[in-house]
């Protein structure tokens, strides 16, 4: 029995015709998944893009190597379950190899030595489209990105030298040694993701919701007090509160928010209610104004 | 949720920043973090108020210059809708980012400066609107706290703008006029103590109240098939499907259709939505079809229903807005992308240029350069199965591709 109407979600149509168009367009597409919500949600969204058919591209986790464990166990459990072909590549094997330095002190984080690792994926698969879960609500600067966005031999963005792109149409065409980074989910708030995780009842890592744990604080925000790779001052005093990660990136720069929200409900509503945005936990933006900007320019997702 | 998209234009110092910062404000759409941002960099270029504009200037050339370079897309919401504003600039040499601003909203806003009235740029805003027929056009008359909260002001920037909507060629088009403070917040999301004498809605009010049968076109409906799924497992063995978004109208099942080029007549047998299947498929939704018979179809062709046919040609004409530095000139050959569907296309003559302050047109042009905005015909190597614009939003337009560089260097409005 046929059902008659169903209701539209515009949002969700729209990403799952970019995902297409990826498909469609480029020979070597790949999905960039960090095991985060914005991740997993592309990874429902290319499952149903190709339903009955599996998602025609692999996926591809560049590795801090300090992931929450919990995203880690979800990631790999995920691409079972689908039946996907997942690629890893570390940075610490970055750093290994030379290729970029360690930071060091309070704020060292891992993040920014990502864009070597990915570019150096990106060159070694010969990848010409990478689909990312970035969203344009999230940064002032990503608010001017396009959904198919090119980058230059090095990975770079120039913002000042972006295609316009109209109506639905997406030019996928580009010069040898370029590639183009593909946002699905651009036009969607953090708070669409979250409906849309709760509609779907897809699953997401733990640690999105409420839970105890050893945290300290320091410039106005909580830190986990749980894994090494997050630094500590002797002086920053450990305490346990219930709280959650509204963003799962490296551990170094994430930080966590008090909540009971325990359900995806609760979580929504949480959201919804919200007075302080999603990178608002991110210190890595805090370091200037034009943060995220100048990490664009130099081939950051 | 619905999703309304909302294309912004004013000139520079119209407000326009500002409006868009006070909504977020009046809707507490910015977060405790943002407003900080704001008040720190109000307070240290020595502001006594909040510089809004701070809020929607994303890139650090802006900041530096102080005006809006680039399309930016800003989010809010309200319990009713999703809102998307695409932020595009007045100046005038960056007709392309309203017209890439506008290409994918539903309606719009004009901002005015009601000390200024309606000036050469009001002109070319709402000629872009009218090219680009977007169906709801909201005229903001800003900055009404300059010029004592006066009625006679803006009844006369009123009867000024009507003159310019007898030009139009787009008479369908709605047009609201609404006088506000971006600064002070009359009129923007809360309704003005300051102005008796308009008992109209408030902005938002306003765009709160849109239905989406004022918003959306309607045409027939076009399938331009996107990919062709071939799951080969052992459930789906002989599974043929359609990816592709539906536009314009509706499609069902046991529609009798056709597949353009082929001109192969079959039936629709089921349509899905990921794995479960559906009666019909309404518009703008991402689908899968498929077919009662084992026909051949591939990416670029299109699915029509038999008796509700578009153009099958190979040229046309149409109104273009050039995006490029390098010019077009008549013999110019680029790859014309149309929907999912590509060409190659020689332009064959540049018929006139058309000015867009509705000052008329230029014959006898022998090349037009960036934000050019014109009457062009063109040529393909295969046939397209086209609309025309004002018939069909998504299956009468296109983009010009260069060959060389492979940027998009134009859009067009097929006639």
């Amino acid at each position: 029995m046929n059902k008659d109407t169903y209701h539209i979600n515009s949002l969700e149509n729209e990403a799952i015709y970019i995902i297409r168009e990826v498909a469609a367009q480029f020979e070597k597409p790949v999905l960039l998944f960090s095991g985060g919500k914005d991740s997993i949600t592309l990874v429902r969204l290319a499952v149903k893009a190709f339903y009955p058919a599996k998602i025609p591209f692999p996926l591809m986790h560049i590795d801090t190597g300090h992931n929450f464990p919990e995203t880690i166990e979800f990631r790999d459990r995920l691409v079972k379950e689908l039946g996907l072909k997942l690629i890893v590549r570390n940075v610490q094997d970055s750093i290994d190899q030379g290729k970029v330095k360690e930071e060091s002190g309070r704020y060292a984080s891992r993040n920014q030595l990502q864009t070597t690792t990915l570019l150096d994926a990106i060159e070694e698969f010969k990848f010409d489209a990478c689909i990312g879960g970035a969203r344009r609500d999230e940064e002032k600067a990503r608010a001017k990105e396009r959904i198919f966005s090119v980058r230059d031999d090095f990975g770079q963005w120039d913002e000042k030298n972006q295609r316009p792109e109209l109506f639905d149409m997406l030019n996928g065409q580009i010069n040898l040694g370029q590639n183009v980074r593909v946002f699905p989910i651009s036009n969607w708030t953090e708070l669409d993701v979250w409906s849309y995780i709760e509609q779907e009842n897809i699953e997401i890592p733990s640690i999105y919701f409420a839970h105890k744990r050893k945290v300290f604080l320091r410039d106005g925000m909580i830190w986990s007090a749980e894994d090494e790779v997050v630094y500590r001052d002797d002086n920053e005093e450990v305490i346990e509160e219930m709280v959650r990660f509204r963003t799962v990136g490296d551990m170094s720069c994430t930080a966590a928010v008090l909540s009971e929200a325990a359900t995806i409900s609760k979580v929504v509503e949480e959201i919804r209610d919200s007075t302080i945005s999603e990178r608002g936990a991110r210190i890595d933006d805090k370091r200037s104004e034009a943060a995220m900007e100048k990490r664009k320019q130099q081939g950051y997702f | 949720m619905e999703v309304l998209k909302i294309a912004t234009a004013g000139s520079v110092d119209d407000g326009k920043s500002t409006l868009i910062g006070r909504i977020l404000y009046d809707t507490k759409s910015l977060t405790t973090d943002k407003l900080e941002a704001i008040e720190k960099t109000s307070k240290q270029k020595g502001y006594d108020y909040l510089d809004f504009s701070l809020a929607t200037d994303g890139l650090v050339a802006e900041r530096e210059q102080g005006i809006t370079i680039d399309v930016a897309h800003i989010y809010f919401s309200t319990r009713k809708k999703s809102y998307i504003i695409a932020d595009t600039p007045g100046h005038v040499e960056y007709t392309r980012n309203m017209v890439t601003g506008a290409s994918t909203s539903q309606a719009s806003i004009i901002l005015i400066d009601a000390r200024k009235g309606v000036i050469e740029q009001t002109n070319r805003h709402f000629f872009i609107n009218n090219l680009l027929r977007i169906k709801d056009v909201v005229v903001t008359i800003n900055k009404m706290d300059l010029v004592d909260y006066s009625e006679e002001v803006y009844n006369k920037i009123k009867a000024d703008f009507s003159e310019l909507m007898n030009k139009r060629d787009y008479q369908d088009q709605k047009i609201t006029f609404i006088p506000v403070s971006a600064l002070k917040g009359d009129n923007v999301v809360n309704r003005s103590e300051n102005m008796p004498w308009y008992t109209g809605q408030s902005l938002l009010e306003h765009l709160e109240n849109l239905d989406k049968k004022d918003i959306y076109n309607v045409g027939t409906p076009r399938f331009p098939v996107q990919f062709v799924i071939r799951p080969k497992t052992e459930d789906f063995h002989d599974f043929r499907g359609y990816a592709g978004k539906v536009y314009g109208g509706e499609l069902s099942v046991g529609d009798n259709i056709l597949v353009l080029p082929s001109k192969t007549r079959s039936k629709i047998k089921d349509i899905y939505f990921y794995d479960e299947k559906y009666q019909t498929a309404s518009r703008r939704s991402s689908v899968t079809i498929t077919l009662e018979n084992d026909i051949n179809v591939s990416r670029g062709d299109m699915i029509v229903l038999e008796n509700d046919l578009p153009t099958i040609d190979n040229h046309f004409t149409a109104n273009i807005c050039w995006m490029d530095s390098k010019p077009l000139e008549a013999g110019s050959k680029y790859v014309l992308q149309h929907g999912v569907n590509k060409v190659l296309a020689r332009v064959e003559t540049i018929n006139h240029k058309i000015h867009p302050d509705y000052s008329g047109i230029e014959k006898n042009v022998q090349g037009l350069g960036v934000n050019d905005i014109a009457s062009v015909t063109f040529k393909f190597n295969k046939p397209l199965f086209f609309d025309q614009f004002k018939n069909h939003r998504t299956n009468g337009s296109f983009i010009l591709i260069d060959t060389q560089t492979n940027s998009t260097v134009g859009a067009g409005f097929i006639q």
